[in-house]
């Protein structure tokens, strides 16, 4: 399974499940709205490739690679 | 009866504070950056004949508080069952304002829904309908820009029709079993599954039995069921979202933050312009501000000379001239620096490049082991270190939250500005320029700027590899839009903050400067005056009367109280290049920074009393030694800045540190650690620079 942080700048993905091993921060990117089925952009990385902003639900949101990498994601496309 | 209560409730950067100080006329702190509000702050204001206590509360994602601020939100709202809530939801982040009001709403809970930004959403073309999903909601809910008071003032209206919304959420069957198990509402339930991911406060906010009962879940069920109420509720403001969007999906994104980010999130220009604001906010604070300057220092001095033309010769005409009139000016001197550094960092702040900051020196944060979010307060610490330590209350670990708060005290506050603006004038005056544009002057005060941001990078580094240690924390942060800043809201901000370093200027150091001319007059050296006044017999030559006058004062001085002190702390100091009139104002000044100027101007100005005096800044650059050499050289001035860079003194600083860490312990080690980096800097920077022939 793919996951957000290989995803390239300027595609998009539908998110499958957020795996992170800290509840606390898990539930909070689900409530965040990265829930299963939401479709997520990449937007940009940060100078040294971390971290990234991605676009979900109509915002944009930044966070690290290492937690990009827990965010499982399916179905790839550009736009 | 006592008032009725209106939370506002909403998630960061929604508006909440904007909306609060439309409504109750307020100058509270808003900013185009997530985590502004820290506190909950509350305003009376009449409504229809009634009473009416408005709150406006730190932004929070949900009832599952993440952060210190966040729990402030959660605890007003758990403490205030009866209270009305106005929900302000962000129109161009809909969905994720609404999953709040998931959370909010409750049986019992009367709840009205502001939908603010509506200007920006009509640009980007989000056609939201107010009306629909007030009908879905079956609440009043209303689009407003929050700026606009009339607007605002309609959000009143609608409390008479605020009730308990209506919503069509699909719970998953473990919530619905802890409900009728727990015998409480679908919502408490759904509240303890999410809570139970920060066990440690989920008894507190759910109590006993129905935590007991949610923490006893196997681990992959309570997992699971999370992540159906997150789905659960997201379908549900999707649903509502669609059902109040009449035109067909287009894309709505914001192009215009787009197109701004493309060159300052880009990779390589983006960090060339992020040197170059820093260093044109330097440059114009170093070398814009210098009219004003002058303007104010001739003000002063003609209300020294004043003074003196009006009153006769006497102990208190000194008292007002050289003590009170030369040690509020000093510092007052300031101001038009204070307020441009404000400006600047105010329009940074709203227009939403502040948090791009957070955004690019993340990877740097976390070579320290903090995240990106809390350079945020430290930056805020060049303003002032006390708002800035309650700002770490954003940072959700706390020991994160520790370091922050310890390591930001060295970023430079805007007191630190006086003494390095009057240092560097003093010995890197010249006209030379560096690369052909900046001054010299210029340069060093970046340089120290640069070192005490290193200081405190380092600081916290070392504290989390020691002291502190942890796993690093998470970056998650929601980056806002850019927005254009109004100039009232920059205008207002900046004017607070002087306002709050011309309240010190007038308390504080007023009274600290009528101490230290006292300290610096008594007790009067008997033996001196007698010995000059042998000396002035029969002499008649006006410079020769003028020298034995100079030697008098200094020699009264030397031997006042305060000259006793400088002298006492004269072989501590001494080897960082400084005299004990030096020693003098840095006694004084850990009382307040600041103070060591208008020290400085009490300490080399006394005895001018007669002659127009001289600018502080001409007074150091040709005070000398005991042994004749200049005091002020350029290594000395270097010694001494760097010493003000790391010092901790200000009292407010560790006052403040008390209160959010209630205890001494950190306080205490902060200005243990600050003073020894502070002490051990200049004694390097003096002895090896000299050794290397510097002077
Ligand atoms: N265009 C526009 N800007 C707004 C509106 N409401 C607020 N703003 C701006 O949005 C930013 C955030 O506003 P705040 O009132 O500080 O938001 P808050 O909800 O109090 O934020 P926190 O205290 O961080 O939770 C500020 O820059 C405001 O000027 C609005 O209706 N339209
Ligand atoms: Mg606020």
């Amino acid at each position: 399974m793919k996951v957000l942080s290989d995803a390239k700048v300027g595609s998009s993905a539908e998110i499958a499940c957020v795996q992170c091993s800290d509840p606390a921060l898990r539930v909070r990117l689900m409530e965040l709205g990265l829930v299963r089925g939401t479709r997520v952009e990449v937007l940009r990385k940060a100078p040294l490739g971390d971290p990234l902003i991605v676009r979900i639900r109509g915002y944009e949101l930044s966070l690290r690679r290492i937690e990009a990498q827990a965010i499982e994601v399916s179905a790839e496309g550009s736009k | 009866m006592s008032a009725s209560k209106l939370l506002l409730v909403g998630n960061p950067n929604s508006g909440k504070t904007t909306l609060f100080n439309a409504l109750a006329g307020m100058r509270a702190r808003t900013g185009n950056y997530p985590g502004i509000t820290v506190e909950k702050r509350s305003a009376s204001l009449e409504h229809q004949g009634k009473a009416l206590e408005l709150i406006d509360l730190p932004g929070t994602y949900s009832l599952t508080p993440n952060s210190p601020d966040e729990e402030v939100a959660e605890r007003e709202l758990r403490n205030c069952p009866e209270a009305n809530v106005l929900v302000v939801v962000d129109a161009t982040a809909i969905s994720r304002g609404l999953y709040l009001l998931t959370d909010v709403a409750r049986p019992g809970r009367k709840i009205t829904v502001a939908l603010t930004m509506a200007d920006e959403a009509k640009r980007r073309g989000i056609e939201i309908s107010a009306q629909a999903l007030s009908e879905t909601l079956n609440v009043p809910v209303r689009a407003v820009d929050a700026r606009d008071r009339e607007a605002a003032r309609a959000l009143l209206r609608d409390l008479e029709n605020a009730a308990e919304v209506t919503l069509d959420l699909d719970y998953p069957g473990l919530v619905t079993k802890l409900a009728r198990d727990a015998d409480v509402p679908e919502s408490e339930a759904a509240r303890a599954v999410m809570g139970a991911a920060h066990p440690e406060s989920i008894e507190e906010r759910l109590g006993d039995s129905l935590a007991k009962r949610a923490l006893a879940l196997a681990p992959e069920e309570l997992a699971a069921a999370q992540e159906a109420v997150a789905c659960a509720r997201y379908a549900c403001t999707e649903a509502l979202k669609s059902a109040a969007t009449s035109a067909p999906p287009k894309a709505t994104n914001d192009t215009r933050t787009e197109a701004i980010d493309r060159v300052l999130l880009h990779p390589i220009l983006g960090l060339l312009v992020f040197a170059l604001v820093m260093g044109l906010l330097f440059e114009g604070l170093f070398s814009g501000a210098d009219p004003f300057i002058e303007l104010i220092e001739g003000a002063v001095g003609s209300a020294q000379s004043l003074v003196r033309t009006m009153m006769g010769e006497s102990v208190l005409r000194d008292l007002i001239t050289d003590g009170v009139i030369a040690g509020v000016g000093n510092v007052v001197v300031f101001v038009p620096q204070i307020a441009m550094l404000f400006l600047a960092i105010a329009f940074l702040e709203d227009s939403g490049y502040l948090a791009r900051v957070a955004f690019l020196i993340d990877r740097v944060m976390r070579g320290i082991g903090l995240q990106g979010g809390a350079f945020v307060p430290m930056l805020s610490g060049f303003a002032c270190a006390v708002p800035a330590v309650m700002g770490t209350r954003t940072i959700a670990s706390e020991k994160d939250r520790l370091v922050t708060m310890l390591a930001l005290p060295l970023t430079s506050c805007s007191a630190r500005l006086p003494v390095y603006v009057l240092i560097i004038a003093v010995v890197f005056a010249g006209e030379s320029r560096v690369l052909g544009i900046f001054s010299m002057g210029a340069v060093v005060l970046f340089s120290m700027y640069m070192l005490s941001v290193l200081g405190a990078l380092g600081a916290a580094a070392i504290m989390r590899r020691t002291i502190l240690k942890g796993p690093t924390p998470p970056f998650v942060m929601e980056l806002p839009p850019y927005r254009m800043p109004t100039l009232g809201a920059l205008l207002r901000i900046t004017w607070s903050k002087v306002k709050g370093f011309l309240i010190d200027a007038g308390s504080v150091i007023l009274a600290l400067s009528i101490v230290l001319w006292a300290l610096l007059t008594y007790p009067v050296h008997e033996e001196s005056v007698a010995h000059y006044a042998a000396q002035r017999e029969g002499v008649t030559d006006a410079a020769e009367l003028e020298a034995i006058d100079q030697a008098q004062r200094a020699a009264l001085l030397e031997h006042s109280a305060a000259g006793s002190l400088g002298k006492a702390i004269e072989p501590i100091i001494e080897p960082l290049g400084m005299d004990w009139r030096i020693g003098v104002g840095i006694v004084g000044s850990f009382a307040a920074r600041e103070v060591l100027v208008s020290t400085l101007g009490i300490v080399f100005g006394s005895g001018e009393a007669d002659e127009e005096s001289e600018s502080l800044r001409e007074q150091l650059s040709s005070a000398t030694r005991a042994d004749g050499s200049q005091l002020m050289t350029p290594l000395s001035g270097l010694a001494l800045l760097i010493f003000f860079v790391f010092a901790c003194q200000c009292m407010s600083t560790l006052a403040a540190v008390k209160r959010e860490t209630q205890s001494w312990k950190w306080p205490l080690f902060m200005f243990g650690y600050m003073t020894v980096l502070a002490y051990v800097s200049a004694l390097l920077v003096y002895q090896v620079g000299g050794m290397m022939g510097f002077t």
